[in-house]
């Protein structure tokens, strides 16, 4: 058996109760500083919450004031999904010199099987998606999640090829 | 202001006037067992609610600040929760030890309350061997973790009882000699006389540096005791899931649960008692004024403030500190405290013969 | 085929007195899906048998029907804490394969967020090894600095855990012109911060107590196992791939190895706290000097890799992840094997945890630093 000298068993204990003390004093001053606190609130702080502006929520396609967006239709965003997220689905119309045309019928988004990895947005040629700023994205039924990103009667902006 | 002690006299003598002495006895007995069970409610409450306040605020977050104002009813909230849950009793375990094992954990913490003084002269049952019977009983209640973790059938809950076996028989040493010291400096093993033997001075200002070693390690002994971090070796979450209480839910988990608390807020108030001189207020040598003032402050509020200033404590070294491995746990107890508290124990009688105390 | 009642009979078999326990898959020590088969003499740990696979996603399979700039956004989702540096290690081999040479300004910015990244994974390692050792309050200490660093990443990447920031021939974007302002900020809080660490927990006697001897590796047995990072470093062994191989501009650092040679629970922890340290300086000598310039090389919409076979190894977080594919000369890899610091390092706990308490197991859990999706894969 090993056998302590009193000197050391001594100065064992009071470094013990030292270092103990070091410990509590930190907790102590966090106790009564309560400026330091770094939780947020966060359902009341929604309003005032902002994310930035790189945040990757879910994509959208973004529509100007006549119901126009920059989509041609190039699947490119299609190709670069790895989840096969998006679905394009297309329709011919008519241009005014009597022309078939194709265009974008719907752009179906799958948020469910979504990455967020941002690929799609890269791969866009004519910027027709970005990346909102939303994170709420529950819902009680998962066919909720599966999305149209073009409005209903939107037709492509014009000079977008 | 009236104090406790006042309207407890009026009530007997108006139950004398009324009723025969039997059923003075019977009634009187009713109405403390219910005074118990109320203050086991709203102790439950209390302490739930400042243990998690007290661990928000040293984590840097803000703890519970929903229900109610300030999130002063989150316990009570967890209570219906908890009230409304199913108790579910594992088909493997030993149903009649597994139901009772809850019961018997709050029955010890129901006993333990008789001795206390809540407030000057205000006690359920001022035994002459008041230290000696809380020592005792206080030591009944491994019998509980050991019940629930051996009828749980799972072999955590199992570990977890042994743990606490191993612990609790330890450290009842160190805690018996941490007293001891007081009662050879009070000479009485009554609470009521070891109160009033501080009437001019709490022991732990009165015993010198003695006094205090025996109420570090009073204070160190009764948190592992109660099995409470540093020493929670018998729940242990990171490796035992839950220790003794893995199986239990619902109202059964809530007593094991209740019965913590209830015994950390005894094992603090017979430490506010025995050093920090209970319902006494603090008084200072000559000085008139100052002692007179001190007096005007009600008896059980000295006694709740001084109590829940230790529950603090022990709250403190929970959120601060890591937790012992069981060797280290009983080498503390055999290779330090241990020592430490007998040779303290031997000081404070030559002490008390040479009468070096104030 | 593995049954889960094998383990109940094999409990008959053992030896009078022995207890056998399942820690996991659901335990709140284990950090995600780890299945531990512990046998028990008593308190004392006999023999620990890790039982692999409820978190596999075969991700290495997965891979081989993605393209090569596809493929990337999956490996951040092997070791989530240090997603980066797993994106990193695979676009390095892409790049290799394709023999792009990328700009200086995103090497920089690569090295920085691989560095940043690093602090983040230690930070949540240091408040979760305190939490596995029953302190809670360093966990929620150590957020504060991690949410920090992850505030800087969503602000750049658009993301907190899985960035998905570091594509062939480059970065996704430019840096966030707040990124130099707020990594200063940061350095400025780790700094007045970080002697807290010592004070909670690294001076604490119990923790001491706790960690020091126990959880023995020596130098023979962590090469002879194939550990790597901080559990190798910790037993001597030098195996920082940053210094050995270096990759990207780690060369040009000025940056030290961390060792010790305790070779017990305690020096894996002291690596760590001293690497989190090494990072800052790396990330002190860099955030000034971002050179200007592309942040992305010019790349060809549709990568194909060379007939060939392509390895590449980054230091992660957790040692070494080394990456290696198989191109047939397609738009997709052939095979794809990543090589995961988590698994081997795993390996070596049956042989560490021997003769130690149930406690100390947990313990030394905590400082192999175990993620579990990185293990399965």
């Amino acid at each position: 058996m090993k056998i302590v000298p009193v000197k050391k068993y001594i100065s064992d204990v009071f470094g013990a109760i030292k270092s103990l003390a070091t410990g509590m004093k930190r907790t102590m001053y966090y106790f009564t500083h309560h400026k330091e606190i770094i939780t947020q609130q966060y359902p009341d702080n929604r309003n005032t919450l902002e994310l930035p502006e790189r945040f990757k929520g879910e994509v959208v396609m973004p529509h100007d004031e006549n119901n126009e967006h920059r989509c041609t239709g190039c699947q490119a965003c299609e190709l670069a999904c790895p989840n096969g997220t998006i679905k394009v689905i297309f329709k011919n119309e008519l241009t005014p010199e009597g022309k078939k045309k194709k265009a974008i019928d719907k752009l179906v988004y799958h948020l469910e099987l979504c990455t967020m990895c941002n690929l799609c947005v890269e791969a866009c040629p004519s910027d027709a998606i970005k990346m909102a700023q939303t994170f709420e994205h529950s819902v009680f039924d998962r066919s909720k999640l599966t999305k149209v990103l073009n409005n209903p009667g939107s037709k492509i902006m014009e000079g977008v090829e | 202001m009236p104090s406790f002690y006042e309207i407890a006299d009026q009530l007997h003598s108006w139950l004398n006037a009324n009723f025969n002495p039997t059923w003075v006895l019977i009634i009187e007995m009713v109405l403390a067992g219910v005074a118990v069970i109320g203050l086991f409610a709203v102790l439950g409450l209390v302490l739930v609610i400042m243990e998690r306040k007290v661990s928000a605020w040293m984590q840097i977050r803000l703890g519970p600040n929903r229900v109610g104002p300030k999130g002063m009813l989150q316990s009570l909230a967890d209570t219906v929760k908890l009230i409304v849950k199913e108790g579910m009793t594992p088909s493997g375990a030993d149903k009649f030890l597994f139901n009772l094992a809850p019961y018997i954990a709050m029955i010890v913490a129901m006993l333990l309350l008789a001795p206390i003084a809540f407030a000057g002269n205000f006690q359920l049952w001022d035994i002459n061997v008041g230290v000696l019977y809380v020592s005792a009983i206080s030591s009944l209640s491994v019998i509980s973790v050991l019940m629930a973790g051996w009828a749980s059938n799972n072999k955590c809950s199992l570990l977890g009882a042994m743990r606490s076996g191993a612990q609790i028989v330890s450290y009842e040493l160190t805690a018996g000699l941490s007293v001891l010291a007081i009662v050879v400096l009070a000479g009485d093993l009554k609470i009521s006389a070891i109160v009033a033997s501080q009437s001019d001075g709490w022991w732990i200002f009165k015993g010198h540096i003695p006094a205090i070693i025996a109420f570090v390690t009073f204070i160190i002994a009764v948190t592992a005791e109660t099995n409470r971090a540093p020493f929670d070796l018998a729940e242990a979450e990171s490796e035992l899931t839950a220790g003794f209480h893995t199986e239990y839910s619902g109202m059964k988990f809530a007593l094991f649960f209740l019965a913590e608390y209830v015994n950390v807020f005894i094992v603090c108030a017979l430490g506010a008692t025995l050093f920090l001189g209970g319902p006494m207020p603090l008084h200072i040598g000559n000085w008139e004024g100052f002692n007179h003032a001190m007096d005007y402050v009600p008896s059980s509020l000295w006694f709740f403030g001084k109590t829940f200033f230790l529950i603090f404590l022990i709250m403190w070294f929970r959120w601060t500190f890591p937790r012992l491995r069981i060797d280290q746990l009983l080498n503390l107890e055999w290779k330090y405290l241990l020592p430490i508290s007998m040779i303290n124990l031997l000081i404070v009688t030559a002490m008390a013969i040479l009468k070096w105390h104030f | 085929m593995y049954r889960e009642t094998d383990i109940i009979q094999s409990a008959d078999q053992s030896p009078e007195g022995y207890m056998i326990i399942n820690v996991g898959p659901q335990h709140p020590a284990t950090h995600g899906v780890l299945h531990l088969v512990i046998t028990l003499n008593g308190e004392t740990i006999k023999k620990v048998e890790p039982h692999l696979g409820y978190i596999h996603r075969s991700i290495e399979k997965m891979c081989e029907s993605l393209s090569y700039r596809q493929f990337i956004y999956v490996t951040s989702r092997m070791d989530y804490l240090s997603a980066h540096i797993n994106n990193h290690a695979c676009a390095l081999c892409v790049e290799k394969g394709l023999q792009v040479e990328i700009p200086e300004r995103a090497k920089v910015i690569r090295v920085l967020m691989d560095e940043l990244t690093r602090i983040a994974s230690h930070e949540l390692w240091w408040g979760a090894m305190a939490m596995d050792l029953g302190a809670f309050t360093p966990f929620f200490h150590a957020f504060r600095e991690r949410e920090t660093i992850n505030d800087i990443m969503e602000e750049t990447c658009g993301a907190r855990l899985t960035m998905n920031y570091m594509v062939p021939g480059g970065v996704m974007h430019d840096i966030h012109p707040n990124f130099q302002r707020r990594v200063k900020e940061f350095i400025q809080l780790y700094k007045s911060k970080i002697h807290e660490y010592d004070e909670l927990v690294t001076g604490n006697i119990i923790f001491q107590n706790r960690m020091k001897g126990v959880g023995i590796l020596s130098a023979e047995d962590a090469i002879s196992y194939g550990c790597t990072g901080p559990v190798a470093r910790g037993s001597g062994v030098s195996s920082d791939i940053r210094k050995v191989q270096p990759y990207e501009i780690y060369d040009k650092l000025q940056f030290d190895e961390v060792l010790e040679t305790g070779c017990d629970s305690f020096a894996r922890y002291l690596i760590r706290i001293k690497e989190m340290n090494q990072s800052i300086r790396i990330v002190e000598q860099l955030i000034d000097n971002i050179p200007e310039g592309d942040f992305q090389a010019k790349t060809k919409a549709v990568l194909k890799l060379p007939k060939g076979e392509f390895y590449t190894r980054v230091e992660t977080a957790r040692g070494e992840l080394g990456v290696y594919i198989v191109s047939e000369g397609g738009t997709t890899p052939y095979r794809i094997k990543f090589r995961s610091p988590g698994f081997s390092n795993l390996s070596v706990l049956d042989k560490i945890a021997r003769g130690g308490k149930i406690g100390d197991l947990i313990a030394m859990m905590g400082t192999l630093d175990l993620v579990i999706p990185d293990i399965d894969r």
